[in-house]
């Protein structure tokens, strides 16, 4: 960690433990008022003091159809922290700036319910009077129960330091991302799922309502309908009408694009659940596709996960039903899931913003040194998950996935279906609707491509119809692709691929044979006849018409965005954010501008225009590819040119998401927001689980450490041991005493891999030399039995390897040191109190030693001779008065960065694959005793 | 140090321990070695190390496994299974045959399962296997003039290349043959037990390929069993025995031109004091190994180092405890340098140093340095030197002493510039390295990289 001392005072206020800041309090006259809140004796970089809450929380709340806004769960989930500020009341007030239309229903000129894939909504609001700012991250979950099929949620990270929601702002967007993605995720496989049983609910209906009316007819011979048939018969339109509708918001949910995941390359769950889940979803489809079959009545029996109920042709009042939880609404799993999300989120952004802005300027400057972090840096902090390969696992594993590859290599059987009966559309969903979805968008989005696939379809469509005499074969044929589908998704072959007509043909008089077989099995199921011919007609003539992409066109409003050329999209957006803004007191910003990295000038013209962003969010966004210049400069645009041309591809590739979902982004922002969520994504998260687990050891550790150097008077001699590669052995009777020990000593020890640190707690047999080829540092056991004595005589026979640290005696024997840079590192007289600080005392005086590690490997001439006659000697001279001129180092503190030279030109030079040798280099060089 | 250790650090380090081996200390400033490699890969002891060419060596031990390795990185380039029992003997065999145009690295092995096994280096692969034998074959001889090798066991038999029995010996003895060394004219002197017999090889008049094996001549000069046997140059060959008698012979008519029997008797010597003899067992006096330079006969007898002059016919420098056991293994370096091995476990670098002494000076360096003063001595050397004197005298100072091995050092191979191999008990092989040369090779190899990669060049 890059960290300078003078950065000390802005470390975390949980930090400060109040014992260190008990000293007794200056006379009134010498104390100089520093901070208008610090009246309850704060320090002045506690800055809550203002606000009813105690440190930042999330907050998650619904605007319920019911009751109104209302507080759901905050996270922390704990009374003390939120303390006596009113959440229902902030609820209210978040939920009111929620303007994102999300209007679901029937749009004008279409003929069924329309989900709308919402973007979700960033706002960032503050509220002067309970003395909050908050994130606010607006999101719609669905619910067929709810009114228009949505829930609005809200997810609001609340804080009292505004400056800390705008500096973060990005950091804040891409990780509720992150959560709401995954609460969506969750939230549209359990609608499907809700849809699913709704459906075979309905066609339970409807089979008894035939069945009635049916009855009715035969009972009624008088040539006049009743009123009761013709309610009946009525009863069984609507019935019809609303398996339509939700076969149709079926294929909505299910038509869901992917292709946003995969650009987006957020998976929030795990690919072992993933594949759970989609072996268990898969069952689910297979089962879910039996009811549908014609035998309906011998088929519930083997149906044990769902029996359909009748549904009464009036649905309850919406005030009688109890609303789903977000649990239920979400499928536990994601649920949960989503909570880590959140608690790690809360866990980032703990404490002060300078903190975590020092936080995310050295992690970033640390993924530039990715030559010498290796030494003292904990690489797995920064080591991100390389995003293709997360993506790979997740788009192998996850079903959807899974759907969409079954969707794209399968066509050919896929068009045999969508030409057949709607019933097929209900049983392959999630292999049939994406293909429908190709279908009809394709000839808007690529005509040359359709016209060739159109041309196939038409050819298919003539081949196939002959052959198609009832659902029923089409219901084989569905079954029995959707298996090859699964073995051709195993075979992972990625490529979406439009067959010729050939193969397409051929494919197709296969299948044809095996419903024929089908057809004979199948027809002798009496309930044939309940496949009523208009929905046959309809089905696919809605396919065709394709209302819902015509609408959405006609619905979407910012059409203008769509043109190649930014910058009028972006003006409209402006634009249209001034239009929407609501209360522009409380209102900060919506959008940052930064968001539009790949155009930083277009971005602070934004900037200027909307009123409505006060401060640009401006941590600093590390340049991605290495160092380009000097030290970045703090301004968030200048810092923000760095890594434009890298975004500026992102940017394209999401328009392109944009633009081939015209259908899914219909709220103001969406355009933005995608391409936001697009580019946060590759911007380092800020910290990460690990990072707190860490945290504590390095402050631990740092405590440790810095109890040794105070009470040991040779601790120069011993970290520098440590920093020359020598071996220092803690030797103690206590086990406790020397874990300690070593646990402060560890944070010296230079790591020779990628891996751990090569650093032993405990060992309680004779040490070998080749433990001291892997352990820099060792804790052994001293004991008084036979067994203690060959310990401490293989520590006599191998002493020239080792210092030896006795901590029982309070001894050290090791060679001399008398450099200055281990003085710095350790001073015994040090201001420094805290474990914390004084780790990143440490880390920052090692960064240096690092750095001049670095030059000093990689200086060409330092290590060759210029020309090929110049003799070895002056090499070694030059290489020495640079050491000594250039690099400032006495004595021994030469050897210390020879040492670690030699580390970084063993790391650089060994294979990826291989571990190499582990090598142990010593001197000979005589040893000292200290005592205390 | 160890008394400190369990003392709790009563007695601080830096007085030399009371022992009569000679100690340097931690400041090693003549010794190179300052980085090493352990390559582990033996189950068993390592006993022997053969060095195929400038950067390979095999190691061969009790495992019956042989390893090859490289001798600069230390990788391990292959395992040659195929004997079932430990190793005995192990000869490399590279030879640059006429009638063959490339050059074949092999190595003959013979274990104690009667085999005998000819490997390929190149290709880790086994080339031939002979078990035909009665006894177990405890040494193997190369002659590569005559391109043909033998084996010692309980008979002498020999070899063409092919493999290909030409001849043999009668049954010699049941104890075998425990050394073979090859003299000129065809001939070969054999240790056997106490006696020391020539064989002559000759061609059959039968074929070209035939060959005869002829015992020439039986010298029993040795009290006791030879114990090493080793040949200086064309005129000169020398053999030790277990009872510490070392004998020079004329190698071309077989004659004793020297004998020195009384390396442990300090009554020969002037310069040993007789209140510190040591208690004489047998197994003190024994001469382990031989080496050997144009004018010097270089032995490891008991725990100690007597470097033999072969013009002066005397001994002319010694290190009566060189190690705190017995020396197994020594040789000389080009640089005037002796390296020691021993069942101590440590590896000691000496240097055969001249110097102006008294001829009357009662006290030599070996004396005090076995009481450990070495301090004292340099004084002593110090106020010697003032003392002009017209004989030069030598003594094996001690440069450095390599400590790694938890085990008897069983036998090393000096690599030159690439380092130092030594194997142990403790089934180990230690490469030592010089730490500047490694440095300065890895810098290269750095830049090397740096180019490879393109890193280079500046960025913008």
């Amino acid at each position: 960690m890059i960290s300078a001392p003078d950065v000390v005072a802005f470390t975390r206020e949980e930090e400060l433990e109040d014992d260190l800041y008990r000293e007794p309090p200056l006379p009134e006259e010498y104390s100089v008022p520093l901070f208008p809140f610090a009246g309850q004796g704060a320090n002045p970089w506690a800055k809550v003091s203002g606000s009813k809450f105690t440190r930042d929380f999330i907050l998650i709340s619904e605007f319920s159809e019911q009751v109104g806004p209302q507080p759901l769960l905050t996270i922390p989930d704990d009374a003390k922290v939120s303390g006596t500020f009113d959440l229902n009341y902030f609820s209210l007030r978040i939920m009111s700036v929620d303007y994102q239309a999300s209007f679901v229903g029937h749009p004008p000129g279409s003929a069924y319910p329309k989900l709308n894939f919402v973007e979700d909504s960033k706002v960032v609001l503050g509220d002067s009077k309970e003395g909050a700012f908050a994130y606010v991250h607006h999101l719609t979950l669905y619910d067929l129960e709810a009114r228009g099929f949505v829930r609005p949620f809200c997810m609001a990270y609340i804080s009292a330091d505004e400056h800390k929601i705008m500096q973060q702002f990005q950091e804040l967007s891409a990780e509720f991302s992150k959560a709401s993605e995954c609460l969506k995720t969750g939230n549209r496989k359990a609608f499907a799922n809700e849809l699913e049983q709704k459906l075979k609910d309905l066609d339970y209906t409807r089979t008894v309502l035939h069945n009635e009316t049916e009855q009715q007819k035969k009972a009624n011979d008088k040539g006049y309908y009743t009123t009761q048939a013709i309610e009946k018969a009525n009863e069984l339109a609507s019935v019809e009408k609303s398996i339509i509708e939700h076969q149709d918001l079926l294929r909505q949910i299910r038509s869901y694009p992917y292709r946003k995941l995969k650009e987006s390359e957020f998976h929030p769950y795990e690919p072992e659940c993933a594949l759970d889940r989609a072996d268990a979803s898969s069952d689910q489809d297979l089962t879910a596709s039996d009811p549908a079959e014609p035998g309906e009545t011998h088929l519930y029996t083997h149906m044990p996960s769902y029996t359909p109920k009748l549904i009464k042709a009036k649905s309850a009042k919406c005030f009688d039903k109890k609303l789903k939880t977000l649990k239920e609404l979400c499928d536990v799993y994601f649920f949960t899931q989503t909570l880590d999300q959140l608690h790690h989120i809360e866990r980032t952004f703990r404490g002060d913003v300078c903190y975590l802005l020092t936080e995310q300027i050295s992690r970033a400057l640390l993924k530039q040194q990715s030559v010498t972090n290796f030494l003292f840096e904990d690489v797995s902090f920064l080591d991100e998950k390389p995003p293709e390969k997360q993506y790979r696992g997740c788009q192998g594993l996850s079903q959807d996935a899974v759907d969409e590859k079954c969707s794209e290599e399968s066509l050919a059987p896929k068009v045999v279906i969508s030409l057949g009966s709607y019933k097929s559309s209900v049983e392959c969903v999630p292999i049939k609707m994406e293909q429908e979805m190709e279908d009809s968008e394709e000839p808007k989005m690529s005509e040359s491509v359709m016209s060739e696939h159109q041309e196939n379809l038409d050819y298919l469509d003539a081949d196939i119809k002959g052959s198609i005499s009832s659902g029923e074969s089409i219901e084989v044929l569905g079954t029995e692709k959707s298996g090859s589908g699964l073995t051709k998704s195993e075979s992972q072959a990625s490529l979406p691929v439009i067959p010729s007509p050939q193969a397409g043909r051929s494919k197709v008089g296969s299948r044809r044979t095996v419903s024929e077989d089908s057809i004979e099995v199948l027809s002798t199921c009496p309930s044939e006849s309940l496949i009523p011919e208009d929905f046959k007609a309809s089905y696919p003539s809605a396919i065709n018409e394709e209302p819902y992409v015509d609408d959405d066109e006609g619905g979407l409003r910012f059409t203008p965005r769509l043109n190649p050329d930014v910058d009028d999209g972006q003006d409209d957006v402006s634009k249209q954010e001034s239009l929407v803004q609501v209360d522009a007191a409380c209102c900060i910003g919506k959008e940052s501008p930064n968001f539009l990295e790949p155009l930083p000038e277009l971005g602070q013209k934004l900037c200027e225009e909307d009123g409505v962003v006060r401060i640009p969010p401006q941590p600093y966004r590390p340049a991605e590819q290495g160092l380009r210049g000097g030290f970045p400069s703090h301004d968030g645009l200048s810092a923000g040119l760095l890594p434009y041309e890298l975004d500026s591809r992102y940017l394209t590739g999401s328009r392109e998401v944009s633009k081939s979902s015209l259908d899914e982004c219909s709220d103001s922002t969406s355009y933005i927001s995608s391409t936001a969520s697009t580019c946060s994504d590759r911007t380092p998260s800020p910290a990460h689980l690990a990072c707190a687990a860490g945290e504590r050891h390095r402050k631990r550790a740092g405590q440790n450490a810095l109890r040794f150097i105070r009470q040991y008077p040779f601790a120069h001699p011993a970290i520098y041991s440590l920093l020359s590669g020598r071996t220092l052995v803690v030797l103690g009777e206590d086990e406790a005493m020397v874990k300690k020990l070593v646990t402060a000593l560890s944070i010296f020890v230079p790591n020779c891999g990628v891996y751990a640190k090569p650093v032993k707690h405990w060992v309680t047999s004779p040490l070998h030399l080749v433990d001291f080829q892997k352990w820099k540092l060792i804790g052994l056991q001293r004991t008084v039995s036979p067994a203690g004595v060959n310990v401490l005589h293989a520590l006599s026979r191998y002493s020239r390897y080792l210092s030896i640290l006795d901590a029982d005696s309070k001894t050290l024997r090791c060679p001399l040191y008398k450099g200055t840079v281990v003085a710095r590192l350790a001073d015994h007289r040090t201001q420094i109190k805290r474990g914390s600080t004084y780790y990143m005392h440490v880390q920052s005086i090692l960064t240096q030693l690092c750095s001049k590690a670095f030059l000093f490997t990689f200086c060409h001439h330092l290590h060759l001779p210029i020309n090929e006659r110049e003799p070895e000697e002056s090499v070694v001279n030059r290489r020495i008065n640079f050491l000594k001129l250039q690099l400032g180092l006495a004595n021994e503190d030469i050897k210390i960065v020879q040492y670690l030279a030699e580390l970084l030109k063993l790391h650089y030079i060994q294979e990826p694959g291989q571990g190499g040798n582990p090598l142990l280099r010593f001197d000979y060089v005589p040893s000292f005793l200290y005592k205390i | 140090m160890l008394r400190w250790l369990i003392g709790g650090g009563r007695e601080p380090q830096g007085l030399a321990e009371k022992s009569s081996v000679q100690t340097i200390g931690e400041e090693q400033i003549q010794n190179p070695y300052t980085e090493l490699l352990v390559l582990k890969g033996h189950q068993d002891i390592v006993r022997f190390l053969v060095q195929i060419d400038d950067f390979r060596f095999a190691s061969a031990g009790d495992d019956g496994i042989i390893f090859l390795w490289n001798a600069q990185t230390g990788e391990k380039l292959c395992e040659l299974h195929g004997h079932t029992h430990k190793i005995t003997a192990i000869a490399p065999f590279s030879s640059s045959d006429v009638t063959e145009e490339k050059i074949t690295d092999l190595i003959i092995t013979a274990s104690a399962d009667r085999t005998v096994i000819v490997w390929d280096c190149s290709s880790g692969r086994q080339v031939q296997k002979v078990s035909c034998f009665h006894s177990t074959v405890k040494c193997l001889a190369v002659l590569q003039r005559l391109n043909v090798w033998l084996s010692g066991g309980s008979d002498l038999c020999v070899w063409n290349r092919k493999l290909d029995l030409l001849c043999k010996t009668n049954h010699l003895t049941d104890a075998g043959i425990s050394a073979l060394v090859e003299l000129p004219k065809n001939c070969v002197a054999a240790a056997v037990g106490k006696e020391l017999i020539i064989f002559r090889l000759s061609a059959s008049y039968n074929g070209s390929e035939g060959w005869n094996v002829l015992e020439v001549k039986r010298l029993v000069d040795h009290q006791d069993n030879i114990s090493s046997l080793v040949s200086v140059n064309d005129l000169t060959f020398v053999t030790g025995s277990h009872v510490g008698e070392l004998i020079v012979w004329d190698a071309l008519d077989w004659t004793k031109q020297a004998s020195e029997c009384n390396f442990w008797d300090s009554s020969v010597h002037p310069d040993v004091q007789p209140e510190i003899k040591l208690s004489q067992s047998p197994n003190e006096t024994s001469v382990q190994h031989l080496t050997s330079d144009e004018e010097c006969v270089f032995a490891a007898v008991g725990k100690g180092i007597y470097v033999y002059n072969l013009q002066m016919k005397r001994v002319i420098a010694c290190q009566r405890t060189a190690h705190d056991s017995s020396v197994l293994h020594i040789e000389k370096l080009p640089n005037r340098q002796l390296i020691s091995c021993s069942e101590d476990g440590s590896v000691r670098i000496w240097e055969l140093r001249e110097k102006q002494q008294l001829p009357a000076e009662p006290v030599p360096t070996g004396f005090f340095n076995m009481w450990g003063f070495g301090r004292a001595n340099k004084q002593a050397n110090q106020a010697a030197k003032k003392m002009l004197e017209n004989t030069p005298m030598y003594f094996l100072e001690l440069v450095g002493d390599l400590i790694g091995h938890s085990s008897a050092v069983q036998m090393f191979l000096y690599f030159g510039e690439l380092g130092l191999a030594t194997c142990s008990a403790d089934h180990l092989i230690i490469l030592w390295k010089d730490g500047e040369r490694e440095s300065s090779l890895r810098s290269l190899a750095l830049f090397k990289k740096l180019a490879q990669n393109g890193d280079l060049q500046l960025k913008l």
